[in-house]
């Protein structure tokens, strides 16, 4: 049943290459469709799965028995809640898409290998499956943005993309070498209860830096984010949906699935570095897209400043000494909910940019203004996505926020008092660029039309999905905590 | 001595040997429209002598003529992977060599040349290693030169002035192992070199190595591959790559790990280094070149870096001999398929002649894709594995440096594959003339499409084949 989801939407990719014949129309419809129906079946997993009962959905069939590594792949609290926020932001980015025109089965190919590595990656219970679909998720997004990007520059950023994150890969590679010849699998369920490296010592160190490297590459913190912003700048829209939305939610999942529970001790030791890189990337990022004049590439270090708070928490997590299970699990839900959160809410602001580029033709925030008069419901729409990126109350943002303060405040009192202000940052920086773009006198570089039906379906779910969950977020947490919790149990023992 | 003379061990070595001289002969009656005879026997010898050693795998190792020759599953692998690799080069070469004055000669000198790669393979005795050496190394000096090109007879020259000068050296080397352990056999070599002196061993080791590092084309005599690549014909510079790699390696691993086993001369270091410099000179050498077939000679060189380091690493990690058998089977189809792209496209020869390719040829743009990311080592492809493999043991073996150094290089090569791979997708320029994409005929592009689906499989079937290599 698990495969089936992960693997539909590849085998409808192949299916539509297969057909040379089919019109466009055919193949964005199809797409549309499968991305539905796997929401759907994600529902239904969901709706099967008990929060208390551990790994659902199980599957472990041999792979390379040499080496200790099989198929093996089942979901939990953490990865239940990202299966479906990635589904739902496929959905979004199929419907947003149904106006492509470029290569439109080349487009859709590469978006429906993109879907099945990222729900693949969720749901890896082996490093090295997990590994083939953090390759393969890079491959695929170069070609997006080498393809549909915007320009020359596109094939540059495109370049330093795969090189940045390729070599991050790498090093994780090092690093699960590392712990298969500590431990004799590469199985993550069996590495997480023989924890092979909790001996302390220089090995486990190095192992550690060699994940933390990798992972943080990939989320990014900084100083490993350089690559983000161009990818983004030149990325299409819907590519830097999926990229900021799923992407880097890869980085910060293999800290909750991978790195905590099979090194608790080094994880616990430490734990104030990696609090203190999510701090400065909290900050910095903040500050950074603060100083932007370019919409998307703030948006883009928004990202940086939100996966900061996720890495805030789950280094949190490891300070155990003086600090109750309960904060530790608190800060732990609160940065799986933030991956939720942010990939709900950066996916619709980098479609809404998608929207403006369509019709300006550029991001740079000094050719607009006073959009709120011709395009009052893009107005609208991007409003409530910046107030909930920013973490207003009755939004995911706020939700996934103030668990992550709560439960890092008793161990890292001073750096979360200095990641608070990381939210008055967000929140001048959305409103200066509101402002700009949206109120004042109307200047625009061509006439500007509203949002229209197509791009409204793909973009407000996304904005409802945040409000329901910031007003009514037990059915998501009810899931979270018990894995959260788990995960604390783990790191302490 | 039971000298257990057993043909019936070598039946693929036999089968190879018969249709050489079978297809010699039946090509000096054949009239030239009817030539393809030879290479259907060509073919068939290498496809019945596959199965022949499918059937030997299961069988215990054995040590036949005097204990000069090893049957066991490393050279049941040499075997299936180089006739495998014949097959391929014959189907790529069809286009080019097909109603060709040589085109006879060149199946036969194919199979004279795989013949002696996999004798390199087997070779237990110093003294078979040497002939073996010969048998795989002057047929490939006639491929080179086949075509009677300037450029193809230069690099003749150059490739068999350097062949004759390593081929005295491993002589010579041979002879010091001799003098230091009164055997040239391996088994008997690991007894006697233990007590040897320290210097005539380590000598005796350089210079045999000289020898072998020529013919897997790793520094520091690497300096015929780009030459011979470029200049010969593309479906000689698959092969010249490809198949002489797999029998040297194979080669070098089993006189390491045999007949060098006991002494204190620290052999894996010296490999480890060469594997190093070896990777990180190709590499830097493959950046810039816009010629696609020099810049595949320059990546054949980094991949035998890569390989050199399952080698260091033997005797040091149970996986060593299973990731140099996968990795040897994953880089031999992934390069030829690289090279069969090139020889589908007979008159694209720089990068730039390249652009458009998605367009008019969607497949194979799709193949080349599938074999670059695969010679980088991208999942779920073979030489990922292949990868995966060799890093493991090489961190196991405690050169986790090598390692490290090795990463670097695979990062490193994304450039230059992706400076290939970047104008394939591009739109064609529409003011360039539509001739360099023009495809020869469909064998080049069958050939690519197989071994870049091949390439594919072998990564995802890898658990059964990295469990018959280990057992």
């Amino acid at each position: 049943m698990l495969s089936v989801v992960v693997f539909l939407p590849l085998a409808v990719g192949l299916v539509l290459l297969a057909l040379p014949r089919l019109p466009d129309p055919a193949i964005r419809w199809t797409w549309v469709a499968v991305s539905a129906v796997d929401l759907a079946l994600v529902v239904a997993l969901w709706i099967g799965y008990d929060p208390s009962s551990g790994i659902g959905y199980e599957t472990d069939v041999e792979w390379i028995p040499t080496v200790s590594s099989g198929y093996h792949i089942g979901v939990d609290g953490m990865s239940l809640p990202l299966l479906a926020m990635t589904c739902v932001l496929f959905l979004a980015c199929a419907i947003f898409s149904l106006r492509e025109t470029k290569r439109v089965r080349a487009y859709a190919v590469l978006f429906l290998l993109l879907h099945t590595v990222s729900l693949g990656l969720f749901v890896s219970l082996d490093l090295i499956l997990f590994f083939v679909f953090f390759d393969v998720s890079i491959v695929a997004m170069y070609f997006v943005i080498a393809g549909w990007g915007h320009g020359e520059r596109a094939r540059r950023s495109a370049l330093m993309f795969f090189l940045y994150t390729f070599l991050g890969s790498l090093v994780l590679l090092l690093g699960f070498i590392g712990l298969y010849l500590a431990g004799g699998t590469f199985d993550i369920v069996e590495l997480t209860a023989a924890a092979p490296l909790d001996g302390g010592g220089p090995l486990a160190g190095l192992v550690l830096l060699a994940l933390v490297v990798g992972l943080a590459i990939k989320t990014p913190t900084v100083p490993f984010h350089t690559w983000l912003p161009p990818a983004h700048s030149d990325a299409p829209a819907a590519g830097s949906a999926i990229l900021a939305g799923v992407l880097l939610k890869m980085g910060t999942f293999g800290f909750v699935r991978i790195v905590m529970p099979i090194m608790p001790g080094t994880w616990r030791q430490y734990a104030l570095v990696i609090v203190i890189v999510g701090v400065v990337s909290v900050i910095y990022g903040a500050l950074v897209a603060l100083a932007q004049t370019d919409l998307k590439r703030m948006i883009a270090y928004t990202s940086v400043n939100h996966m900061g708070y996720v890495v805030l928490g789950v280094g949190a997590a490891g300070l155990v000494a003086g600090t109750a299970e309960q904060a530790r699990t608190l800060a732990v839900t609160g940065a799986v909910t933030q991956m939720v959160s942010h990939g709900l809410i950066t996916g619709a602001l980098f479609l809404l940019t998608g929207v403006l580029y369509a019709r300006g033709g550029t991001y740079d925030m000094a050719a607009y203004g006073g959009l709120a008069r011709p395009a009052p419901r893009f107005a609208l729409l991007f409003a409530a996505a910046a107030f909930a990126s920013l973490g207003l109350p009755g939004f995911s943002g706020f939700i996934a926020e103030f668990q992550i303060f709560t439960g890092s405040l008793p161990g890292a009192p001073v750096p979360t008092a200095i990641a608070v202000l990381g939210i008055v940052l967000t929140a001048a920086l959305f409103l200066i660029a509101f402002q700009r773009v949206f109120l004042g006198a109307t200047r625009t570089p061509g006439p500007v039309g509203d949002v229209t039906v197509v791009e409204g379906a793909a973009i407000a779910p996304l904005v409802v999905a945040t409000v329901v969950i910031g007003v009514f977020p037990r059915f998501l947490l009810d899931v979270i905590e018990p894995a959260a919790r788990a995960v604390v149990e783990l790191v302490a023992r | 001595m039971d000298m257990n003379e057993n043909p019936a061990a070598l039946v693929p070595e036999l089968l190879l040997v018969l249709a050489a001289v079978g297809g010699l002969l039946a090509g000096s009656w054949l009239p030239r429209h009817r030539q393809w005879i030879v290479r259907l026997i060509a073919v068939a010898a290498c496809v019945v002598g596959m199965a022949a050693a499918v059937a030997d795998l299961t069988r215990p190792v054995q040590m036949v003529f005097g204990d000069t020759y090893v049957v066991d599953v490393g050279l049941g692998a040499v075997r299936i992977i180089v006739l495998a690799s014949i097959v391929a080069t014959i189907g790529l070469s069809v286009d080019r060599f097909s109603g060709s004055a040589r085109e006879a000669e060149f199946s036969v000198l194919l199979l004279l040349g795989g013949l002696g790669a996999i004798v390199m393979a087997g070779a237990n005795d110093l003294l078979l290693l040497v002939a073996a050496f010969l048998l795989a190394s002057i047929p490939l000096y006639a491929l080179t030169g086949i075509a009677r090109t300037a450029p193809g007879t230069e690099a003749a020259m150059k490739y068999y002035l350097m062949g004759a000068l390593s081929g005295v050296t491993m002589l010579v080397g041979a002879t010091l192992l001799f003098g230091g352990g009164g055997s040239t056999q391996y088994t008997d070599l690991a007894f006697a070199l233990s007590g040897a002196p320290r210097v005539v061993v380590a000598v005796g080791l350089v210079a045999v190595l000289a020898g072998l590092l020529f013919k897997i084309g790793a520094v520091p005599l690497h300096f015929w591959v780009p030459d011979v690549v470029q200049g010969a014909t593309t479906p000689v510079a698959a092969f010249v790559t490809t198949i002489p790699k797999i029998g040297g390696l194979w080669a070098l691993y089993r006189l390491l790990s045999t007949a060098l086993s006991t002494t204190d001369v620290d052999w894996s270091l010296l490999i480890a280094v060469i594997a190093a410099v070896t990777m990180t000179l190709g590499n830097l050498a493959a950046f810039f070149q816009d010629d696609v077939r020099r810049l595949l000679a320059y990546s054949t060189i980094s991949q035998v870096g890569y390989l050199l380091m399952a080698v260091a690493a033997a005797g040091k990690a149970v996986l060593a001999l299973p990731a140099l058998g996968f990795y040897l089977a994953a880089y031999a189809v992934t390069n030829l398929g690289a090279f069969a792209v090139v020889a589908a496209l007979p008159r694209a020869t720089t990068i730039a002649d390249y652009r458009g390719l998605a367009s008019r040829h969607r497949l194979l743009a799709l193949s080349l894709v599938v074999c670059l990311l695969g010679l980088i080592g991208t999942p779920p492809t073979a030489v990922f594995v292949g990868k995966l493999t060799v890093f493991t043991a090489t961190v196991d073996a405690g050169l986790a440096w090598l390692a490290v150094i090795a990463v670097v290089n695979t990062m490193a090569s994304v450039f230059y594959y992706l400076r290939w791979v970047a104008p394939a997708f591009r739109r064609g320029d529409p003011a360039a003339p539509a001739e360099p994409l023009s495809r020869a005929g469909i064998w080049g592009a069958v050939s690519a499409h197989t071994a870049a689906g091949v390439s594919l499989l072998l990564g995802i079937v890898s658990g059964p084949v990295l469990a018959v290599l280990g057992s």
